[in-house]
């Protein structure tokens, strides 16, 4: 096993009393005070999450040309320069090799934003897939970033860093400077509460974290309470409820791929269209406060239709919730699950996504 | 109060021919917040290190061993619906179930506290 990479943050949770677990390569703060009051916290104040373990990558040159927008399911060239779109880098199969975002930073420069465990591997394959003088660059290991996240976070950002942020658009991003540093704070996130997320140089790092931290509307909250958010939202996590093995129609996220262009990809995609899917991902709430956990069998009538991907108790429905795939004909909401392993048994129900419908998100 | 551990991480308070069980503190800040709780039915059968009942938390789902044989008299009922209490009280209010002892020399394969911290301070 490779060694863990370390955010530069470290010293910062050591101190907290974080509870410290590898993370897509990453030794990277799981939970401070408890996974359930952080989560809790995020539905109704702000908290504030390391993600330095996601990869970042800058783009620059000609979008067609260099075959940059060949690589995405997503149309490139019409995002506009201030704003992110969500898409997928896939293979030749239609599977989803990463979901990422891409902010246009200007006419041919662009920010890539990728899952930490991928960051590798989507580095070679795009860079593999350019031609001629674009230049094309990780910038992960310079970057530092941070994700303020709850209803509160807007306040709390304009006032540590003194800047007016409330006509950003949700998926639009500010480039600003912050104790002597460039940032690019996005508002974007990953537990449905209106939030942002800071690209700044790991030289801010420290002082951003600590602002944000001296301000009581302000707690720290760690990858346990942050995979809880996303779940009660029906957010999909690389390398649970995504992987190479699964293609965006399988996961129920055809609207981030656009076949009115030529993507990798695309020949599978209209091929499976015509088909037909096998398995369709569903989100679910038990009827107890039992876990569905990765890998329990999914039953529906007398068979098995299919499997759990993730699950986590809820703390917003006090129940478990997770997702899965599943056999087309057990995916509509309202259908009967029950969810076995073991000695344990779990019934639930199949429920639209998101779960949670009372966020901030777009406040 | 006799109050005896496993390396399980179970405790029992031994009050007269019965036991109160529960798990540590060690235990708890291993599993995290503590979200659902399993508890036997009254009247079950337990030999020393059976399974008791499970514990679900933000980390994983685990059995709990009982650290005596015998029959279970009481559960803690109240941790149906707050089963967080083992979080804030793990070694008295956060109680799982009495058991009526059946065979007290199973104590001889008990740690008493001192050994039972020096065993931890080993894990960490």
């Amino acid at each position: 096993m490779k060694d863990l990479k370390l955010t530069p943050l470290l010293p910062e949770h050591k101190a907290l009393g974080a509870g410290m677990a590898p993370f897509g390569g990453w030794l990277m703060p799981i939970q401070y005070s408890g996974i359930l009051a952080e989560s809790g916290w995020c539905r109704k104040s702000a908290t504030l999450f390391d993600t330095c373990h996601m990869g970042e990558f800058h783009f620059r040159g000609d979008l067609v040309a260099s075959g940059f927008e060949r690589l995405f399911s997503c149309r490139v060239d019409s995002i506009p320069v201030g704003r992110g779109r969500y898409g997928f880098l896939l293979n030749d199969a239609g599977g989803i090799m990463d979901d990422l975002v891409i902010f246009r930073l200007s006419p041919e420069e662009l920010m890539i934003v990728v899952n930490a465990g991928t960051a590798e591997k989507d580095f070679q394959t795009i860079r593999a897939g350019l031609k001629g003088d674009a230049v094309f660059t990780d910038v992960t290991s310079e970057t530092g970033k941070l994700d303020i996240q709850g209803p509160l976070s807007r306040d709390v950002l304009e006032s540590v860093c003194e800047i007016s942020i409330a006509r950003t658009p949700y998926f639009g991003f500010e480039k600003i400077s912050i104790f002597g540093a460039e940032a690019i704070v996005s508002r974007t996130g990953y537990t449905g509460e209106l939030g942002y997320e800071f690209y700044v140089e790991n030289d801010a790092l420290h002082e951003l974290w600590r602002r944000f931290l001296a301000d009581g509307r302000v707690k720290p909250a760690g990858l346990g309470a942050r995979d809880v958010l996303r779940l009660e939202m029906g957010y999909c996590l690389y390398g649970s409820d995504l992987d190479e093995s699964v293609t965006p129609l399988e996961a129920g996220l055809g609207q981030f791929v656009d076949f009115e262009k030529d993507f990798v990809g695309r020949e599978a995609l209209v091929r499976q269209k015509r088909e037909g899917l096998s398995r369709t991902r569903v989100a679910f709430l038990a009827d107890s406060r039992r876990t569905p956990r990765r890998d329990y069998g999914i039953y529906h009538g007398d068979g098995l239709v299919g499997h759990v991907t993730s699950g986590v108790f809820s703390p917003t429905f006090s129940c478990g919730i997770g997702m899965g795939y599943v056999q087309p004909g057990a995916a509509s909401p309202g259908t009967s699950l029950v969810i076995r392993h073991e000695n344990v048994t779990i019934n639930a129900v199949v429920t639209e996504m998101p779960l949670y419908k009372a966020g901030s998100l777009r406040k | 109060m006799d109050v005896l551990y496993t390396k399980e991480h179970e405790w029992i308070r031994i009050e007269g021919s019965a036991g109160v069980v529960g798990i540590t503190g060690y235990a708890v800040g291993q599993l995290g917040d503590i979200t659902f709780v399993e508890l036997p039915s009254v009247g079950k059968v337990v030999k020393q290190f059976d399974v008791l009942c499970s514990i679900e938390s933000v980390k994983a789902a685990s059995d709990i061993y009982a650290p005596l044989g015998g029959t279970v008299v009481a559960v803690n009922q109240s941790l149906d619906s707050r089963p967080e209490i083992i979080n804030e009280s793990a070694e008295e209010k956060g109680w799982l179930v009495k058991i009526e002892i059946s065979d007290p020399s199973g104590t001889g394969r008990l740690m008493e506290r001192q050994e039972y911290d020096e065993y931890v301070k080993g894990l960490e």
